[in-house]
């Protein structure tokens, strides 16, 4: 037994996973705009990335217990962001999800949510100490979970507030839900979708339009539709083999919508074909199995709960955005993870792999 | 927690089972919308050929000119931009649906033509709203010029879209939007001077910007072709015509060849209106206008021939034998026959051949007619190319009518009346003709019967001249009373047309246009139709002209403008001849030359070369500013300009 943690305790092979999907992120965000006016973008995505890694290595220091002491408080925290972001917030695109920072840089606050609902619901279900967790554990879980959607719904940005809501599933899963609960949580759903569609009129016209269009994707070229249609030309046109790096011409030519972030992997399909797809998504496979893995030898529950967390949401981003670029699903504004270019997005990644480093290195202490 | 790990292969096989079905099992169809997503065809629209006069001078010649074109590729977003647009450019909403509709069921690629002629203004809405108007674009087109405006309209036509008959008659030739020739020569010649669109392949960006070219299919510029019109003659002709202001036409041809050397219809328009899709409304009051501008009366004009119609009756006479050479009757000014009294102009006394034909005596032949009968009068006419169409390169001629007993029983369903023929024997009755008739029929009476092919195209193919043998005796009697009718003191010209040093002959006419009963019952007069065939020399004659000016009176009347017409071909080949004074019309208005210097041009046509780059600036065009709904006029047939069959008496 060892009495304090070390680096050299480091998940290595989880992070050669990370830093070849971030390389190859890199290159594609590098093919998708050197000929556009966004040039040199690759640049600010690795510098990201490098803040990403530094602030990995800070969160591994912080025991994940006090951070999980502290879940209360951050909690709060969270939620008064949340709160500030929807009255101070930048405005773009008819959203408020953004604080200005220092050095002319922004936060996306539901970013930080995400981790911060990580730790509340892991500090929260460890502290179950049944097999079972009873109806008022679920009214709770779900509890602290709609508070933080239900804000981040109004600025409004529907795909950050669906991320969190796995995080909930997992843990609820993992802590032992009884399947009638389980069924009547099912039975719920099936009966508010039609509930929601009702009162999709309360949505914004951009969300309505795209789950219409999502529906009807031939109905509106030029809109969603259009974008998803770009998305499938670029994704089918790239065959087996791809077009070649820097030669598709849906990417090259911009008819593949915001290329370098949300359809990243549109762009990578296109150019380096359903092999290069095979080789990015097996990746994440493997990126998911060695976080389940980790979430097997944490030392307690807590620790498995956090990795677990983490898991669901890396998960939930992987399968929504690959699931949109080939139409399967709508266009919601999930990022690929690691891939698309975005600041605040990469540094919650590391930020999360930071917790999952945190709870691996502590397995062995005391 | 193992359970995480199936559900996350399981969704990982998912998805890569849909990215199997869209990169391989679909691959075709989507590397196809790839394709066709950066990939635009851009026609490169030739130039029509010019048309030369004899000499070379250009009579029609085309300029580089944008229409703006509204792409098809996204249906649904066209139509939600029409208010936009209908701002923009200033096109009527309903123009634009009517547009959009008609061409519906046409290949999505296929864009369509909404304003032919942009102006600076419109070209400058269409760059600065590349971004959110992409389905509209530019396309460099070739415009129709007319620099001498109406001169020569009726005989070189007009322009305009091709019809959707076209195009479906001819689809691999035609696209929507092509320019085609729709009357005359434009017509006639489409073929030889249309020219083949090149194609021009480039590879555009998600918001329609023009990134590189793949592959270029160079335009292959229309032939000019050289009419054997010869500018001069047809000023002159036009100067004249514009003096007289009546409707008539002329045609002018070198008597050896058929060669037109000038031609002219009056009313008539300006081509250059057709030059863009001329607006409805002035399409129906053109078609509309009792005047029938429209009409080509050089070669469309069906009429009574009158006194004209005695050379043929002549010839008849010498050539059949059937009466004496030495015919002489009295004519007392009035005779009468089958109980009909019929007129002459004066009483000629005792009157032979010769004098009859000078003195154009109505009463004479009558006699001849009578005697010949209508079938052998058919028979001489018909031979002489009456009847019948020269066959003249242009589209729509009209064969005149001879008529027979045959005629009689196939038409009128009764048996010819022996009275008509009365009437026929001086060109007038069931009896018409149009001018390049005529002046052929005479050229063929002074040439021993060389029926010579009336043609317009210089180096025209296949041309052959048809024969009437006539007998050297009859060509010298009949030529010679022709010279009389010019130059002889009792001729019906009374010596106004001599021509000093030529060697100038000629036939007047004078066709009533309606009958003495009709007149009786207006209670006024209308005035005759006159014609003049006149050529030079009397033997084997080097030019033909044959004038007609409705309402003009007397033959005689119209007897100058044939003088003059033949006295500018002796004044050129002399090389003496002057041009009479500019008349005002000369230079068309629509067409002013590009300014120099103007716009640079728009920004989307700079990486292509020079085939979409306008030359110069576009014109502005002050006829193209005008939207009308409905596609380019067709050619029309002429319908109201048959002879009104008058007569001397009446054919009952």
């Amino acid at each position: 037994m060892k009495d304090r943690p070390r680096v050299q305790d480091f998940d290595w092979t989880l992070l050669a996973i990370v830093a070849a999907i971030s390389t190859i992120g890199v290159f594609e965000i590098y093919s998708s705009t050197h000929a556009s006016g966004m040039a040199g973008m690759q640049w600010k995505q690795l510098m990201w990335i490098g803040i990403g890694v530094v602030g990995m290595f800070i969160v591994s220091r912080i025991d994940y217990h006090t951070l999980l002491d502290q879940a209360p408080v951050l909690y709060v925290f969270g939620i008064v962001s949340l709160l500030v972001v929807l009255v101070i917030g930048l405005s773009r695109l008819g959203a408020k999800r953004w604080i200005p920072l220092f050095g002319g840089f922004d936060l996306q606050v539901s970013e930080i949510m995400k981790l911060i609902i990580i730790i509340a619901l892991a500090r929260y279900l460890s502290e179950v100490h049944t097999d079972r967790l009873t109806l008022q554990d679920l009214a709770k879980i779900a509890l602290l979970t709609i508070v933080p959607v239900g804000l981040i719904l109004k600025q409004p940005d529907l795909g950050t507030a669906m991320v969190l809501v796995p995080v909930a599933l997992v843990g609820a899963f993992l802590a032992g839900i009884e399947w009638k609960h389980a069924a009547i949580g099912l039975l719920a759903l099936v009966i508010l979708i039609p509930v929601a569609w009702g009162m999709r009129t309360h949505l914004k016209p951009y969300q309505q339009q795209r789950i219409q269009t999502f529906l009807h994707p031939e109905e509106d070229q030029r809109g969603a539709g259009y974008q998803i249609l770009q998305s499938q030309i670029a994704v089918g046109s790239g065959g087996f083999w791809g077009k070649g790096f820097g030669k598709g011409s849906q990417n090259q030519l911009g008819f593949v919508p915001v290329r370098y972030s949300d359809f990243i992997l549109a762009a990578l399909a296109e150019e380096q074909g359903f092999i290069g797809v095979c080789v990015v998504l097996l990746l994440y496979l493997g990126l998911i199995l060695r976080l389940v893995d980790n979430a097997q030898k944490a030392k307690d529950k807590a620790g498995m709960y956090v990795v677990m967390g983490v898991t669901a949401i890396l998960g939930f981003h992987v399968l929504v955005n690959s699931a949109m670029v080939i139409g399967y699903m709508p266009v919601t504004g999930i990022p690929l993870p690691l891939m698309s270019y975005g600041g605040s997005a990469t540094a919650f990644v590391f930020l999360s792999l930071g917790l999952v480093m945190n709870v691996r290195m502590r397995r062995f202490v005391n | 927690m193992a359970l995480v790990s199936y559900v996350s292969v399981f969704f990982v096989v998912l998805l890569l089972v849909g990215f199997w079905k869209l990169e391989v099992v679909q691959s075709d169809h989507f590397s196809d919308l790839a394709e066709k997503n950066q990939v635009r065809s851009i026609p490169i629209i030739a130039p029509r050929g010019a048309m030369l006069d004899r000499e070379g001078r250009v009579l029609v010649d085309s300029y580089p000119s944008f229409s703006i074109l509204l792409l098809r590729d996204n249906l649904k977003q066209d139509e939600k931009a029409f208010s936009l647009i209908e701002e923009g450019l200033g096109i009527e909403k309903e123009d634009l649906e009517s547009q959009f509709e008609a061409a519906r069921y046409e290949p999505k690629f296929e864009p369509i033509i909404i304003k032919p002629a942009a102006t600076e203004a419109d070209i400058a809405f269409v760059e600065s709203h590349r971004a959110d108007l992409p389905m509209l674009d530019l396309m460099m087109v070739q415009r129709r010029r007319y620099p001498h405006g109406e001169m020569l309209a009726s005989a070189i036509g007009y322009v305009g879209e091709v019809s959707q008959q076209d195009i479906d008659k001819f689809p691999d030739r035609y696209r929507p939007g092509d320019i085609v020739g729709k009357a005359g020569l434009e017509k006639e010649y489409d073929q030889q001077i249309e020219g083949t669109d090149g194609m021009r392949r480039v590879v555009v960006n998600s918001v329609g910007k023009v990134m590189r070219t793949l592959d270029d299919v160079e335009a292959i510029p229309g032939k000019p072709i050289q009419l054997t019109i010869d500018e001069d003659l047809q000023a002159v002709a036009d100067a004249d015509f514009d003096k007289f202001g009546k409707s008539g036409g002329l045609i002018a041809m070198d008597a050896r060849n058929g060669e037109v050397l000038a031609m002219v219809s009056r009313p008539t328009f300006d081509p250059n209106d057709f030059a863009v899709r001329i607006p409805p409304k002035e399409w129906a009051s053109l078609n509309a206008d009792p005047d029938t501008p429209l009409l080509n009366r050089a070669i469309q004009a069906q009429l009574a021939p009158g006194s004209v119609f005695k050379v043929v009756e002549g010839v008849a006479m010498l050539e059949s034998k059937a009466i004496p050479a030495s015919y002489t009757t009295y004519c007392p000014g009035t005779a009468t026959f089958y109980g009909h009294l019929y007129h002459c102009d004066h009483a000629h006394g005792e009157i032979d051949l010769h004098r009859a034909i000078v003195a154009s005596c109505d009463v004479y032949f009558y006699n001849v007619g009578k005697m010949l009968g209508i079938d052998r009068i058919d028979q001489y006419a018909t031979g002489l190319g009456l009847g019948s169409r020269t066959g003249i390169d242009l589209p729509g001629e009209e064969p005149g009518l001879i008529p027979s007993e045959e005629w009689s029983e196939r038409v009128n369903h009764h048996k010819w009346y022996p009275g008509s023929t009365i009437s026929v024997a001086i060109g007038q009755g069931p009896i018409t003709a149009t001018p390049v008739q005529l002046a052929r029929m005479i050229t063929a009476v002074a040439t021993g019967g060389t029926l010579i092919p009336p043609h317009l195209l210089k180096d025209a193919q296949g041309l052959r001249s048809g024969s009437f043998p006539i007998s050297d005796g009859t060509v010298e009697q009949m030529t010679d009373a022709m010279w009389g009718v010019v130059n002889e003191p009792d001729g019906t010209t009374s010596g106004t047309v001599k021509l000093v040093d030529v060697d100038f002959a000629g036939k007047t006419g004078t066709a009533q246009t309606e009958s003495f009963a009709l007149q009786a019952r207006l209670g006024k007069h209308i005035k005759e139709n006159g014609w003049f065939i006149g050529f030079a020399p009397r033997r084997n004659p080097e030019i033909v002209v044959a004038a007609l000016v409705q309402g003009a009176g007397w033959g005689s009347s119209v007897a100058p403008i044939v003088r003059d017409v033949v006295k500018a071909y002796y004044d050129k080949k002399e090389g003496h001849f002057q041009l009479p004074p500019a008349p005002q019309t000369a230079g068309a208005p629509a067409v002013r030359p590009p300014a120099a210097g103007g716009k640079t041009p728009p920004a989307a046509a700079k990486p292509a070369s020079a085939a979409t780059q306008p030359a110069k600036a576009p014109v502005r065009s002050t006829s193209a500013d005008a939207q009308p709904e409905e596609t380019a006029p067709a050619h029309t047939t002429p319908s109201s300009v048959v002879a009104d069959v008058g007569a001397g008496a009446p054919d009952q």
